[in-house]
Parts: C-alpha cells; sequence; structure tokens
C-alpha cells in the first residue's frame, strides 16, 4: 500500500471528505487553521462547499442548519472558539441532529495560548454547554487514527443522530505522519426521514426543534436522550491495551500524551517494571471496564495528561477506590517529557514496595 | 350551496389558508404577529412553494412560530436563525428558505448573524417583526424601542444618555450590497395590509429568483406591553412609530437591462 505524508489538520479534513462530508462551516483560530486551509481548496473539488462564518456562533449554527437539512457536515476550532459554540452544541444534542465537531485544543483557560493541551476534557465529555447531554468523544493519537476516526465520527453521528467531537492538539494537528490512504471507502448514507427538507412527498411536516414548553414532553425528551446514551455507553467503548497483559503499573493517557505515555512504559519495561498503558480512544463513553479490569493485576495506576487533572477522575471511578490512582501532568501547553512521567512512574513503584 | 328560489349562490369570502396549521395562535388580543404570520403564509400558498419551503424562527413571541406555519419548520437560538437558514439554503439551494424574527432575536443578538447573512447576499427571505419592545419576557426595552417609550427596564421612558438610540434595521441593512431587496411596513390598517403582503411576496419573489438576500421590515402593535387597548396600540403605530420607522422600499433589485 502507498503511503503518503500527511499533516494531522489535513488528515481530519480528508477524512471527512471521504466520509461524504462535503459541508464545512468555521471560523479562523490557531492551531486548527491548515484544516480550514485544506478544505477551503479540497471541498470545492468534490463538488462541496467550505464557508467562512462571521463568528464560531454562527458557524455551529450553520452546522446546526444543514444537519437539519440532512447532509453530513463538520465544523472545527480550537478552545475558546469550543466555548463559543457550546450554545449551540446543546442546541444540537437536544434536536438530535448529527454532526462532526473537531477541536485541536490549546491551552486554557480564556485566551491562554496556541500551545498543545488536554484542557478541554470536561468540556468535551461532560456536557460542556447547558443541560443534560453528551457529546460521543473521540481522541485520535496519530495522523493515521485522525483519518480513520473522522469516518467513524460521522458514522456514529447518523447512528445515534448526536453531535460527535472529535479532540486532538496542536501536536496532533501541526506533524507530519505518513498514512495510508487506500481506496475511498464506499459511503452509504443512511436515510434521514425527519430532516427538514420540504414537505414534498410527505404526509407531514417535519420540525427540529429543543423547544419543549411542558415538563412532562420535555422529561420523555430527556429520558430518550438517556436511553440513548446508555445505548453508546453499551456499543461503543474503545480503548488501546499496550503490554498490560501482566501490569502492574498501569498509565493511563488519551490522544498524543499516550504516544509519550507508552514511552514511558517501554523504559520501565526495560527497568524491570511491569508497566503498562491503556488508551481511551472514545473519551465518552469512557472505557471504564479497560481499568475495572486492569485493576484485577494492577497495584497503582498513574494517569498523565496535559492540564491540571481531569480524566483522572473517570480513571478513579472506573477503578472506584480499589487501588490509588496517581495524577502526573503538565498545564499551559506545556509537554509532559517521557523523563519526567518515568520518573513520577519510578517514584509510585518505589512507594509500593 | 345549491341556488334556490332566486338567491344567489354563497360566495366563499373567506378561506383559512393552506400556509397555516389548524393550531389556535398563542398571541395576545391585539398582537400583530397574527396578521404577519398569515401574510406570509398566503404568499407561500400563493407562490406554490409550501412543499419546498423550510423556515426558521426565532426565540421571541413567536417561538413558537413552527406550530403555525404549515411548511417543514427549525426552531432556533436566540438570533441564530439567519446562519441556521444558512445551513438550510446552502445545503438545499433548491428550497425556498425564510427566518422570521423579532426585534431582540435579530436587532440585539442576533445583530451578527443578520447583517453578515445579508453580506453575502444567502438567498433567502428574513420577516423581521419591529414591535419596539420585548414581548415574550415581559416588556424589556429591544433595540428599536422609541426615546422617550417606557418599558419594563426603562420605566422613566428610554433616554439616550443611558441607553442611546433606536436601530433603524431596514436603512442599516439598505447599505450591504448583498442585500437585494429592503423594505418597511406597517399591518395597523387593511390598505397598510394589502401593501405589506405585496412586499413580503416581492421578498419571496427576489429569493426564487436567485437574486440574494430580501428583507421586510414589518411594523407591528403590542397593546400587552405598550399597556394600550388593540385600536389605540394601532394609532400608536401610525402616529409614534411611523415617523421613526418611515414606510417603504430602501433597495430594490436593479431593473435588468
Amino acid at each position: 500500500m502507498n503511503k503518503i505524508l500527511m499533516k494531522g489538520n489535513e488528515a481530519f479534513g480528508e477524512g471527512a471528505i471521504r466520509a461524504g462530508c462535503r459541508f464545512f462551516f468555521g471560523y479562523p483560530i490557531t492551531p486548527q487553521s491548515e484544516l480550514p486551509h485544506y478544505l477551503a481548496w479540497r471541498l470545492p473539488e468534490v463538488g462541496g462547499l467550505y464557508l467562512q462564518a462571521e463568528s464560531e456562533i454562527a458557524a455551529i449554527n450553520m452546522v446546526y442548519g444543514a444537519a437539519a437539512a440532512g447532509v453530513r457536515v463538520m465544523t472545527s476550532s480550537s478552545s475558546p472558539g469550543i466555548s463559543l459554540m457550546m450554545e449551540g452544541i446543546s442546541y444540537i444534542a437536544c434536536a438530535e441532529l448529527p454532526c462532526v465537531i473537531v477541536n485541536i485544543m490549546r491551552g486554557g483557560p480564556g485566551l491562554g495560548n496556541i500551545a498543545p493541551s488536554q484542557a478541554d476534557y470536561f468540556q468535551a465529555v461532560k456536557g460542556g454547554g447547558h443541560g443534560d447531554y453528551r457529546l460521543l468523544v473521540l481522541a485520535p493519537a496519530s495522523v493515521q487514527e485522525v483519518l480513520d476516526l473522522v469516518g467513524l465520527a460521522f458514522d456514529l453521528a447518523d447512528k445515534y443522530r448526536n453531535p460527535v467531537m472529535v479532540v486532538g492538539d496542536g501536536i496532533l494537528g501541526q506533524m507530519m505522519e505518513a498514512v495510508e490512504l487506500g481506496p475511498a471507502p464506499e459511503v452509504k448514507l443512511p436515510p434521514k426521514p425527519w430532516a427538514t427538507t420540504g414537505t414534498a412527498g410527505r404526509k407531514t411536516r417535519n420540525i427540529v426543534n429543543s423547544l419543549y414548553i411542558e415538563p412532562e414532553e420535555l422529561e420523555k425528551v430527556n429520558l430518550r436522550l438517556q436511553a440513548k446514551y446508555r445505548q453508546m455507553a453499551e456499543e461503543e467503548k474503545r480503548w488501546e491495551d499496550y503490554r498490560m497483559e501482566d501490569a502492574e503499573l498501569v498509565l493511563a493517557a488519551f490522544g498524543m500524551v499516550a504516544r509519550i505515555a507508552k514511552a514511558v512504559v517501554d523504559r520501565l519495561r526495560a527497568d524491570g517494571i511491569p508497566a503498562g498503558l491503556v488508551r481511551p480512544i472514545t473519551l465518552y463513553p469512557f472505557p471504564d471496564e479497560a481499568f475495572e479490569r486492569a485493576a484485577g493485576k494492577a497495584r497503582a495506576f498513574l494517569t498523565v495528561e496535559m492540564n491540571a487533572g481531569q480524566m483522572v477522575e473517570d480513571v478513579r471511578l472506573a477503578v472506584c477506590g480499589r487501588r490509588p490512582v496517581h495524577f502526573y501532568g503538565r498545564t499551559g501547553g506545556m509537554l509532559t517529557t517521557v523523563a519526567e512521567v518515568a520518573a513520577r512512574a519510578r517514584e509510585i513503584w518505589e512507594g509500593l514496595k | 350551496m345549491k341556488a334556490e328560489g332566486g338567491r344567489r349562490k354563497a360566495a366563499v369570502s373567506w378561506r383559512r389558508t393552506r400556509g397555516l396549521t389548524d393550531k389556535p395562535f398563542h398571541y395576545c388580543p391585539g398582537c400583530s404577529h397574527g396578521v404577519i404570520h398569515r401574510l406570509v403564509a398566503e404568499v407561500l400558498d400563493e407562490l406554490g412553494v409550501l412543499e419546498k419551503t423550510v423556515g426558521i424562527c426565532p426565540v421571541g413571541c413567536a417561538v413558537f412560530a413552527y406550530n403555525y406555519f404549515n411548511c417543514d419548520m427549525i426552531e432556533a437560538a436566540h438570533g441564530r436563525a439567519p446562519a441556521v437558514a444558512t445551513g438550510v439554503k446552502r445545503a438545499l439551494p433548491d428550497r425556498v428558505v425564510f427566518t422570521y424574527q423579532g426585534d431582540g432575536d435579530l436587532a440585539a443578538i442576533g445583530t451578527a448573524e443578520i447583517i453578515h447573512a445579508a453580506a453575502r447576499s444567502e438567498r433567502f427571505t428574513t420577516i423581521f417583526v419591529n414591535n419596539a419592545v420585548y414581548g415574550m419576557t415581559g416588556g424589556q426595552m429591544a433595540p428599536t424601542t422609541l426615546l422617550g417609550q417606557k418599558t419594563t427596564t426603562t420605566p422613566a421612558g428610554r433616554e439616550v444618555a443611558v441607553a442611546g438610540f433606536p436601530l433603524k434595521v431596514a436603512e442599516l441593512m439598505a447599505t450591504l450590497d448583498g442585500a437585494v431587496y429592503v423594505a418597511r411596513v406597517s399591518v395597523h390598517s387593511p390598505k397598510h395590509i394589502l401593501q405589506a403582503k405585496r412586499a413580503i411576496r416581492e421578498a419571496f419573489k427576489v429569493q426564487l429568483d436567485g437574486l440574494g438576500f430580501a428583507l421586510v421590515e414589518v411594523l407591528s402593535a403590542c397593546p400587552t406591553n405598550w399597556g394600550l387597548a388593540p385600536p389605540d396600540a394601532l394609532r400608536w403605530v401610525e402616529e409614534k412609530m411611523i415617523p421613526v420607522y418611515p414606510l417603504g422600499k430602501f433597495k430594490v433589485p436593479e431593473e435588468k437591462s
């Protein structure tokens, strides 16, 4: 198979096109700019539309309209822009519209900086906007995985009629890696009989809405959403186990940090420490069973993130007090290094003796 | 009815338009939304486009408009209807798309969306209902509230020093190259209602002809929040609003040569 070099941000765009997405609405923000740059020429080439909105607020509402019209549609942004989209995302979740939102996370809070970060984990997996809703959240760790997971994101969005967020960081967005494109998959778009396309050929009107003024009705909507989220939890948890067969010191990390964590595991193993890694690929639904399972053999966990400790809360919920769960992280756009994490891991290992 | 005994067959003088559903309006007595809904609905029906129309309703008094217009409808977030309409029209260019928005929705929180939709000359039609007040939330000052007008948040009347000046949306929109058709109409008298309907029809024709963005601002009475009886509210439109918001066409498509 031929391999080509591709930048992470461009892979998000190409992955979307291969998934049959022909509509992109966005607003410029660093460090995701190469994604709109790519789609601005690539979408017209395949008969699609790239449209630059006047703000992230407008962009997400254009996504809302296009998704309501039944087409595959995507937007992308970075942390502050994603915050601006939160109201719209809540509406999309309640109206049960499929779409894909890419967040190339940067250092925060506030205007922060443009360096890589994972500080939007809570925002992505715990709701972010108002009301009880969830996004499906995917976290690729390589350019190849970006291509693959963006395709999956569109399929899951349609399957569940739910917005899907794919999160990366500035490193994943900016770096180039060899990828296998392979032949473009045949895209079979599911029928969308609920879409607002005009009533022609239909006896009833379609209404896309998130307003339910009667509490009894809104509770029913919420119960339906919750049932959907439970189904996601049953069917969609994805993760990667790395050297986990006999792991007693289990690292947990997602996205680019997981690649650093793999190097840490190798280094610890070389020193005779039985370390392993669980890398969540779906951040929501969170792959808690991977950690429940690991807790049988593991003596301690170490969660590594580029934030002040966010996913570690979900790891602790999964481990449920059976083993100590430690945390190591850097904030503000600072990268964790292999040496730093390995040192923290050794400290924990020594403490177990 | 069969004609008999020299009596003439009864003529149908009023028929409910197909453009509206059977759902009774929730609007207050004397509110102009009902008339404006009916005009939009009649135009869509008469143009024969109901089955290919997607309407976007706002947040505000017309938030339930999706119950009334007899076509596919989308309920948008406050002020965002023009962005939603952009998404729909770009995805489905052969459909008829309209937004129906009030003054809080369009002229305050959604100012950016309407201006940029017009600047891009999006091929949809906006019906902008200006009643100089926030209705749904309890009669607060709107961007279009007149100077001196009392509202629940300008109890002594709107003062320039505190709250600035009313926003003249039609005039503002007419400055944009992408706005192809901009008119301001009123529905306070039968004559004005007929004129309003003609303008709404023209605005939809602009869309059907693919010419670009069209907006009709409709002056509207709000007896409840103005604290006036319905007939007095209609007089208030004529005597107080029209001098500030003059009626007319501010922009029409250039004649084809």
